[in-house]
């Protein structure tokens, strides 16, 4: 491989990574920015996280958010496992293409038709039925499950893809039941998709603003709701502190997600 | 074999399929019925299709909502698929060179620099399109950067207008288009490309003649990944485009929250959803076929 592509290859990573960055880095460090001009710096401080604490309408609104996200990527994983096992080991059954197609489409679907759907499909069915008696926590939650459990699905199939069947197999030869292999065996070889599909679902439900702007109602602001309402006003620095405690939670988990996953995936091999 | 008899199978598609078809599927049917109908001082906002006339029941559904949008300013859904296609070849011009990089790094870098192409996917939209705000308004970083270094006198309109947009959307759906390619890009056999050059091709030849349409697959995923979405987006129009930029999302969200007309916003969903189904199914084809 000659030098120059070589040198064109690290100026490729350089860009991109200083592109994707460059805003998050920013946005960090203004956070510690004692000025309350945005762009100006003013030396260090620590006065908007202190700001940010005493500020209700985001401690509420981050209570909301946390409530939600468990609660629907939970029911995104149950659901997502159950889609992204049939999708990967029934080849055939009445419905696949119909079915596989709902499970890809919400994953690309603009997200103002995924809000607006559902909230006239919440709307037709409490004038019809009477539930959901109200809009709020209830209806956010089972909006993020659809579009988590969908994410979920994905990344269970894929990993199914790579499965070694062997296992799974001598344990139906030797009598177990399908529902105890599954149980026993795939769900534990497949536990690093199953990480990753509940933390993916969470954070797709924390960072979700448009389709909890659809289907919430006066009582459950979001996290993402409140920021924008607070954005569209103008920019201020108590939002890049609240910006940079949020990255700073959402890195930690997935690092610590991730490293978890490579132990196992070392000591898998290991024993292998 | 799973050892799964049928009725057990059901166990596990039942619950999933009848979520995505209660959640998914039946919305959008709602959606378009409700676009049949007219906003009404009402709750909810909109006219019953049907009545009960002298006649018995009569419908009230109309295409008035479509004709309106036929006959109103049709800029925003070309705009929006322009936007969408000029971001998905910038983020295949930004992208590839990444992919490709991380495919050809040594082995241990190759997941710790995946993970950092996804990490910004696992924060917050909301926030990433935020920074940017202060990043490119005319007391912003670019500006003060240029005006430093003495290449202009006066700040330059870098934030709401169709560029800051257009930047924005690449920013944000540049992951969609590295991790395909990279997922083609790292399958691909190594020993094609060392023949070629063997038997004298240039680099740039090789690229062209093997690298590229083996790697088709995966350009055609992060093509439909960026596209699709992209039509739709509505928080980075919003933040960053000016009055002028119009796109669908926008124009959906404004007729909902703004104007109070569900009708008509349902309208332009049902449009949205037209101008999407072919790419859909694409998508879905090439889902497909990799099982």
């Amino acid at each position: 491989m000659s030098k120059r592509l070589t040198a064109f290859r690290a100026a490729a990573l350089a860009l991109g990574f200083g592109f994707l960055y460059l805003p998050i880095a920013l946005l960090v460090a203004y956070s510690f920015n004692a000025s309350r001009l945005v762009a100006v710096w003013g030396g260090w401080s620590l006065h908007w996280y202190g700001a940010l604490l005493d500020d209700d309408k985001f401690r509420d609104a981050a209570r909301n958010s946390l409530e939600i996200g468990i609660m629907a990527a939970s029911l995104a994983l149950v659901l997502g496992t159950c889609a992204g096992f049939a999708i990967a080991r029934f080849i055939r059954f009445r419905g696949r293409f119909l079915f596989s197609f709902m499970v890809m489409a919400p994953l690309v679907v603009p997200e103002v038709i995924l809000g607006l759907s559902l909230l006239l499909l919440f709307v037709a069915s409490q004038a019809w039925l009477g539930w959901p008696a109200s809009r709020g926590i209830l209806t956010v939650t089972i909006a993020h499950a659809t579009f988590g459990s969908c994410f979920v699905a994905v990344l269970v199939r894929a990993q199914l893809a790579g499965f070694d069947r062997t296992l799974e197999e001598a344990a139906l030869d030797l009598g177990a039941r399908p529902f105890g292999v599954l149980w026993r065996v795939t769900l534990p070889g497949i536990s690093p998709a199953l990480v990753s599909g509940w933390l993916l679902a969470f954070t797709l439900s924390l960072d979700d603003l448009v389709v909890a702007s659809f289907v919430s109602g006066p009582s459950a602001t979001t996290l993402p709701m409140a920021v924008y309402s607070s954005v569209r006003i103008g920019v201020t620095p108590e939002i890049n502190a609240l910006a940079t405690v949020f990255l700073g939670v959402v890195i930690l988990l997935v690092a610590l997600a991730f490293s978890l996953i490579a132990r196992q995936e070392r000591r898998r091999l290991a024993a292998g | 074999m799973t050892g799964f008899g049928s009725w057990r199978r059901w166990l596990l598609i039942g619950p999933p399929f009848l979520w995505l078809v209660v959640f998914f599927l039946l919305p959008l049917g709602i959606v378009a019925v409700i676009s049949l109908a007219q906003s009404a001082d009402t709750i909810p906002p909109y006219t019953p299709l049907f009545v009960h006339g002298p006649h018995g029941f009569e419908s009230q559904a109309s295409l008035a909502n479509y004709r309106l949008i036929a006959q109103g300013d049709l800029r925003a859904y070309v705009n929006s698929l322009g936007f969408a296609a000029l971001a998905t070849v910038l983020c295949l011009l930004v992208g590839y060179p990444i992919a490709f990089a991380i495919a050809r790094a040594p082995k241990a870098w190759r997941n710790p620099l995946l993970f950092f192409v996804i990490l910004p996917f696992w924060t917050s939209l909301l926030i990433r399109v935020y920074a940017w705000i202060a990043i490119l308004q005319p007391t912003g970083l670019f500006n003060r950067a240029l005006r430093a270094l003495g290449l202009i006198d006066a700040p330059i309109l870098l934030i709401y207008n169709d560029f800051s947009v257009v930047l924005g959307l690449v920013y944000a759906y540049l992951p969609f288009m590295i991790l395909p390619l990279y997922g083609s890009l790292s399958q691909l056999d190594e020993n094609l490309v060392e023949a070629a050059a063997d038997l004298g091709a240039r680099p740039a030849r090789a690229f062209l003649e093997i690298v590229l349409p083996l790697s088709l697959p995966g350009v055609a995923a992060g093509a439909l990944l960026v596209f699709i979405p992209a039509i739709g987006e509505f928080v980075i129009p919003d933040l960053l485009g000016g009055p002028g930029t119009l796109m669908v999302g926008k124009v959906l969200w404004q007729e909902f929250f703004d104007n109070v007309d569900w009708p008509a916003a349902a309208a332009v969903a049902m449009v949205l959803v037209a101008l999407l189904t072919a790419p859909l199914l694409l998508a879905q084809r090439l889902v497909e076929r990799e099982t």
